[in-house]
């Protein structure tokens, strides 16, 4: 089976300058790799750069099709939780299966809030909802950064229990994250600072 | 892609002020210019033409004031990022957006532009004009102005650097409008502004998108 | 050399930086040839104009650097679609040195032709139609300017700069064409002084050796801001060391 993730030696960069020593990993189906490195040492920019978005790399890396999961949640604040889940479905040139999106909000906890902006919902309630569309993306590689924030130890623990689900169903995770994630079955991939 | 369509107006129509707030912008501009400069204060056969000339230069500059907020709520919220690297090309779903915008902008205006030509003094028969010059001119107007917008939307103030990126490009799409209207009151029968006029439209349209998305995609990496 | 192979070495700032040492001092030298035999044929030997007198003597300034603003913006460009193609860096480095000495070009050809307008219109300023479009140009680089200004990644800079050049550069023909129509509409064409068709050649030949001249003046100067910009950007690699010794 060939691995979700290569890098061969890449080097993300930033106005020209080397963000860490190059990196060479083989990630493959059903793993969980978590990206460990001081603030600055460029694991935002690692999986920007995965994604597509951040441009200035050397060294080269094969991906599959994957999801991303900024510091901004991708969720516009004038539209409901459903609105959103079914923007993001036609994103991915699909039909929302509403059933579905119910479904999974409620797993989150978050289904009576499924109809309100997600402006009046808290931080807590958005990340939750941006879970739901992770789990509905149907996506084999997640790129999540710093998923834990802003969650109380009840969603700490939905975001874990998704996360091995995920991986137990062949997905891929890379997570940057300060926390451990506490999931035992992981790789770490630590940033080194170019001196 | 209608649904795509659909869900942009629906926010423009949400998100409070971004319809109604350029439209009373362009009510002030018209009362200010009728105030502070009468068409009577033109001069020979100026004052004819003067009222329709104003309105698109308000008109201009209203979309101009628009455009700022374009892309930066999605950019903020994440979106655009969510857009660039969706399955969907981005060209695609750019068109959708600033054909919303156009139509919550551009077509709005034109709309309501015979009663603002009324306010400034522009002749009946000219009105329909300045209408018909409007409604072919703006797509242009939302369309060049979108690669401005993208390319400034990671910069916390953007105003004038936008208005100094885009109003260069604006000049083609003013003159053409302007003329059609002066020719039409001075009793020139000549289509050609209003062919030109659609052709730098329709250029914009095609070529807009694309240059667009590559703004955003820079952006982007600025973030 | 074949043409590919030139083109793969220009992505090589330090073959770059080599190779426009001669071409530089060509330009160089033709400039300063160019120049003074120019200078001298339209300021002392030409003939004056049987209408403007000596004033028309600024025409010979005015009309290279007017074609200059416009061949450099043209040129910043077709360096955009360079970076954005074969993502060459030195295309960048180009529209960074392109950038000041057009806007120096614009600017001189705004100014000359108001020196040139006072005389011949009795005026300073005329909105005619190339007026308009040289204004319009100015503004084209200004914007360029302000942005690159307002970017800080080097990398992003020259992306969003190209990015600009290139739309600039795609409007500038619809541009020139609209304002020279508004000019048509808007005032009886009695300026054509520059088109008379039965310019004499003792007459266009000194602008044509004082257009040449310009252009290689400004070859220079373009190569040499280049030349800098690549030891500037290229300064802790190896060669650079090297160079400076």
């Amino acid at each position: 089976m060939p691995e979700a993730i290569a890098l061969r030696g890449l080097v993300c960069q930033r106005a020209g300058r080397d963000l860490f020593a190059p990196l060479d990993l083989r990630v493959e189906a059903g793993s969980l790799v978590e990206l460990r490195g001081a603030n600055g040492s460029g694991k935002s920019t690692l999986l920007r750069t995965l994604n597509g978005v951040h441009q200035q790399y050397r060294g080269q890396f094969t991906i599959d099709p994957c999801l991303f999961q900024g510091h901004r949640l991708g969720l516009d604040e004038l539209l409901s939780p459903l609105e959103n889940l079914r923007f993001a479905a036609a994103l991915h040139d699909r039909q929302l299966d509403e059933d579905g999106a119910f479904a999974a909000l409620e797993r989150f906890g978050v289904v009576r809030y499924g109809l309100t902006r997600m402006a009046d919902l808290s931080a807590g309630q958005q990340r939750r909802v941006a879970m739901a569309r992770w789990y509905l993306a149907a996506l084999p590689v997640w790129l999540l950064d710093e998923p834990f924030t802003a969650l109380d130890a009840d969603g700490q623990a939905l975001l874990t229990q998704l996360m091995v689900e995920h991986c137990a169903t062949g997905g891929v995770i890379v997570c940057a994250t300060h926390m451990p994630v506490p999931i035992e079955a992981k790789t770490l991939l630590s940033l080194a600072m170019v001196a | 892609m209608w649904r795509l369509l659909k869900r942009e107006i629906m926010v423009m129509w949400r998100a409070t002020g971004v319809i109604f707030n350029p439209l009373m912008f362009l009510f002030l501009a018209v009362m200010l210019f009728a105030v502070g400069a009468p068409p009577s204060t033109g001069g020979g056969s100026a004052v004819a033409s003067y009222g329709g000339a104003i309105l698109w230069i308000l008109v201009l500059l209203t979309n101009l004031l628009s455009l700022d907020g374009l892309f930066r709520r999605d950019y903020d919220n994440g979106m655009i990022e969510q857009m660039a690297t969706a399955p969907q090309p981005l060209f695609m779903l750019l068109l959708m957006r600033i054909s919303a915008h156009w139509i919550a902008v551009g077509l709005l205006l034109t709309l309501l532009s015979p009663l603002l030509g009324v306010l400034l003094g522009v002749s009946v028969n000219a009105l329909v004009v300045v209408f018909l010059t409007l409604l072919i001119g703006t797509p242009a107007l939302s369309f060049l102005g979108a690669t401005g917008a993208a390319l400034t939307v990671s910069f916390a103030r953007s105003g004038a650097l936008l208005g100094l990126l885009i109003l260069p490009l604006y000049l083609p799409t003013l003159i053409f409008g302007a003329t059609a209207i002066h020719d039409q009151v001075n009793g020139v029968d000549n289509p050609a502004a209003l062919y030109w006029l659609a052709v730098v439209s329709i250029l914009a349209i095609g070529l807009g998108p694309f240059a667009c998305a590559m703004g955003l995609r820079i952006s982007l990496e600025m973030q | 050399m074949g043409l590919k192979t030139f083109w793969h070495k220009l992505g090589s700032p330090r073959w770059f930086y080599g190779i426009a040492n001669p071409w530089r001092v060509g330009f160089g030298l033709a400039a300063a040839l160019l120049l003074s035999v120019g200078l001298v044929w339209a300021l002392v030997y030409a003939p004056p104009d049987y209408q403007q007198g000596n004033a028309f003597r600024i025409f010979y300034i005015h009309v290279p650097s007017a074609m200059i603003a416009q061949s450099i913006y043209i040129g910043m460009g077709v360096a955009g679609l360079v970076l954005f193609v074969w993502r060459m860096k030195l295309a960048d480095v180009a529209i960074a040195a392109c950038l000041p000495v057009g806007m120096t070009m614009t600017a001189l050809a705004l100014f000359s032709g108001g020196v040139w307008g006072k005389p011949t219109w009795g005026t300073w300023w005329e909105w005619d139609g190339r007026t308009v479009s040289t204004l319009v140009l100015l503004f084209l680089y200004i914007g360029i300017y302000a942005l690159r200004q307002a970017i800080m990644d080097p990398e992003l800079r020259g992306k969003a700069s190209a990015l600009l050049a290139i739309v600039g550069t795609i409007n500038i023909p619809i541009i020139k064409y609209s304002v020279d129509w508004w000019a048509t509409l808007h005032q009886p064409a009695t300026f054509t002084l520059t088109e008379k068709p039965a310019m004499p050649p003792e007459m266009y030949l000194p602008a044509l050796v004082m257009a040449l001249g310009l252009y290689s003046f400004v070859g220079y100067v373009i190569l040499q801001r280049m030349q800098g910009l690549v030891l500037e950007r290229e300064a802790r690699t190896s060669w650079v060391r090297e160079l400076a010794g």
